[in-house]
């Protein structure tokens, strides 16, 4: 069914068609209308899960981890200050081995306020152990969160679905409302059996020994390292069960490019669109899609790239590591090394979440265009280009 | 009273021999009893505290009942999301019990414990106070009582802030029921913990804990100390029925000077004269209150017949 809806309004969809048991939020800016769209579908019996709304997003990262101890379907959503808040649980949810699934809709950390899109406050999160998503339209935002289930409960590792604050939460888009029958076929039900009490009594996440620590610290890296294959078989079931693609790594114009601009979320769609005209008046650029941020996907990446022309990579950063640069070109430039790739890593930042503009993107690559490989001191700065 | 005890410690045994907890410890005491009295159907929620460490370091268990250990202030939030789950999987009946120390209660727990008791969450949370960070080694908390020493509060400064009044905390939530006890008085103890499992809705223990290392007293006296700290008035056994019908469970026929009390304890070695005249005096003032708010309350009109 095709409807019009906003990016949190098409979350709360999918949080509604995943059968999720329990749902346990705090409102934060850019956040609310997605829980308040649940709020709505629960008060009128449409989301049969449970809705408990509590006095601090810790208090609600700590109820799923309660629920989820008991076996049930959690979800929960947040953004900037509120995920910040949730830190030590988005470890201790992914250490526990906890299948949650939360969304968190990008936007600035303070000091000072600010509401715009950043990306900082899920990059801060970075090594929590939690698998990232981040979504570029209404649709995929809805695609990822049944997605999300299906590998937090395979690999048994909590799942982030994460897009920018007001350019994606509150854009609409017209999108295909999968019906009940089509997402159980694809996301199983989620199963009516308590985990406890268990028959013999438990004692879990106790105090262990640095040797028990290193063990489980492995078996979650090896269970992460697994989800980029487990993507690659669920793009064969989703494209069957809901006739259209879902992808962790998507390139655009790669076979004729010479620079190759790399962004994740909101600002890749602008990319996307402008990607025709920059071609036609800068020539020979191409785009690729980061989807999957956690795990890396720095094989796939650099798959991509093998046997191209691409000698210029330029990652849109919508944050920032004072001191280090933009993180995902970090991430980047990191594993094309390691893989090999010749070409230069350059920087074009976007933090305190500036929008990117076509007329930004065209001023950028002239700069870039001027910049001998290797001379980049520091990024470009999207301000500059107002 | 004696008859009842015996009848009750004929309950199942839940925890073993052999747990980590120190010489003397009240809290290990306090949860033999409420253990074996909650029984099989019971998810315990541990927080951060010293019963992090009794509990067993993995993959060892001291309890024969399921626990769940969490971070330390998450400790009412998991708990009821665990109630949650548990109604939503088709097991309303399981009990879920949060066990906390009085640093995850009155310090880093109080608003998520304020949160759960607001909701009005179907969970048992129990406070064992040994008043201080303990596990850590004897830091201060909002549960020091006024001129005890810590490591946070040396001599010969102490402790200069009361102890927080949690009990009239939680009756300002208006939760279904509120009770103290002691291992002094374990009758007291399991028949409060058998009248909560009877009672839906947000259940809320304060358990008096004496701690002979932190404290500074003689492990053999901790039950001597809770008792007391019961007849001195410090720490009444108490009944807050809705949040508003206070319930004195016990009235000592003769009160114990608190000097006694304090005077076991080393924590309390820097005392002055003036000190033990206040904390006297302030007991007298919380107790005159406790009385007219309060009604009698008879164990065997009702508990033990």
């Amino acid at each position: 069914m095709q409807m019009l809806l906003s990016g949190n309004q098409a979350a709360a969809w999918a949080v509604k068609l995943a059968r999720v048991q329990v749902v346990s939020a705090y409102p934060i800016t850019p956040q609310t209308s997605l829980i308040e769209t649940l709020a709505q579908m629960w008060a009128e019996g449409t989301f049969a899960g449970d809705f408990v709304v509590v006095e601090s997003e810790y208090s609600a990262m700590s109820y799923l981890i309660g629920a989820a101890s008991a076996g049930a379907r959690s979800f929960t959503a947040s953004a900037s200050h509120g995920l910040a808040y949730m830190h030590e649980l988005l470890h201790w949810a992914a250490g526990a081995r906890l299948p949650l699934v939360m969304v968190n809709v990008n936007r600035a950390i303070g000091a000072p306020w600010c509401l715009e899109p950043d990306q900082g406050d899920s990059l801060s999160q970075r090594d929590t152990g939690w698998i990232q998503f981040y979504c570029s339209s209404v649709q995929e935002i809805l695609d990822t969160v049944l997605v999300a289930f299906y590998v937090a409960e395979t690999t048994r590792i909590p799942c982030m679905v994460i897009y920018d604050g007001f350019a994606l939460s509150h854009i609409y888009e017209i999108l295909d409302l999968p019906d009940q029958e089509r997402v159980d076929e694809f996301l199983p039900p989620p199963p009516g059996e308590p985990a406890l009490p268990a028959p013999e009594p438990v004692n879990l996440q106790p105090l262990v020994t640095s040797q028990v620590m290193t063990t489980l610290a492995r078996s979650r890296h090896r269970a992460m390292k697994t989800v980029p294959r487990l993507l690659g078989e669920l793009e064969t079931s989703f494209q069957k069960v809901f006739a259209r693609s879902f992808t962790f790594l998507e390139s655009f114009g790669l076979a004729q490019a010479e620079t190759v601009l790399i962004a994740a979320g909101a600002p890749a769609q602008t990319v996307q669109s402008a990607l025709p005209d920059l071609n036609r008046k800068r020539g020979k650029v191409g785009l690729i899609r980061l989807k999957l941020f956690r795990p890396f996907p720095g094989a796939e990446l650099y798959q991509l790239l093998e046997n191209t022309a691409v000698e210029q990579i330029i990652v849109l950063d919508r944050n920032l590591s004072a001191g280090a640069g933009g993180i995902f070109a970090q991430e980047i430039r990191s594993a094309l090394q390691q893989h090999g790739f010749q070409g230069k890593v350059l920087e074009f930042n976007l933090a305190g979440g500036l929008d990117l503009t076509p007329a930004m993107l065209e001023r950028g690559l002239a700069y870039f265009e001027q910049v001998s490989p290797g001379e980049q001191k520091e990024p470009l700065w999207g301000g500059d280009l107002l | 009273m004696k008859k009842t005890i015996l009848s009750q410690l004929e309950l199942d045994e839940k925890l073993f021999s052999g747990h980590s907890a120190c010489p003397g410890c009240a809290a290990v005491l306090t949860v033999r009893h409420i253990a074996r009295t909650l029984g099989e159907d019971t998810v315990l929620v541990i927080t951060a505290s010293c019963w992090s460490v009794i509990a067993g370091a993995g993959p060892l268990r001291a309890l024969d009942i399921s626990v769940v250990h969490c971070p330390f202030p998450s400790g009412a939030a998991v708990a009821s999301g665990l109630k949650k789950g548990l109604q939503r999987l088709g097991s309303p009946e399981t009990r879920v019990v949060l066990l906390a120390g009085d640093g995850g209660t009155f310090d880093i727990g109080l608003q998520g414990l304020s949160g759960a008791a607001e909701r009005n969450e179907d969970i048992i949370f129990i406070c064992y106070d040994n008043e201080a960070y303990m596990n850590t080694g004897m830091q201060r908390s909002s549960a020091t009582p006024y001129a005890s020493y810590s490591t946070t509060t040396p001599a010969p400064l102490v402790n200069k802030n009361p102890k927080k009044d949690i009990v009239h905390i939680m009756a300002a939530h208006h939760v279904p029921y509120i009770a103290t006890a002691t291992i002094a008085y374990p009758s007291d103890l399991v028949a409060k913990i058998k009248k909560a499992m009877e009672i839906r809705g947000f259940r809320f223990f304060h358990i008096f804990s004496p701690c002979p290392p932190g404290w500074g007293s003689e492990s053999h006296k901790s039950i001597e100390l809770s008792r007391m700290a019961v007849e001195t008035r410090l720490f009444p056994l108490m009944e807050v029925i809705g949040g508003r019908e206070v319930v004195l469970n016990y009235l000592p026929e003769k009160y114990t000077p608190v000097e006694d009390y304090l005077r076991l304890q080393g924590r309390f070695s820097s005392l002055e004269p003036g000190h033990v005249m206040m904390i006297q005096e302030n007991l007298e003032r919380n107790w005159d209150y406790l009385q007219r708010a309060s009604k009698r309350y008879r164990y065997e009109d009702e508990y033990w017949s």
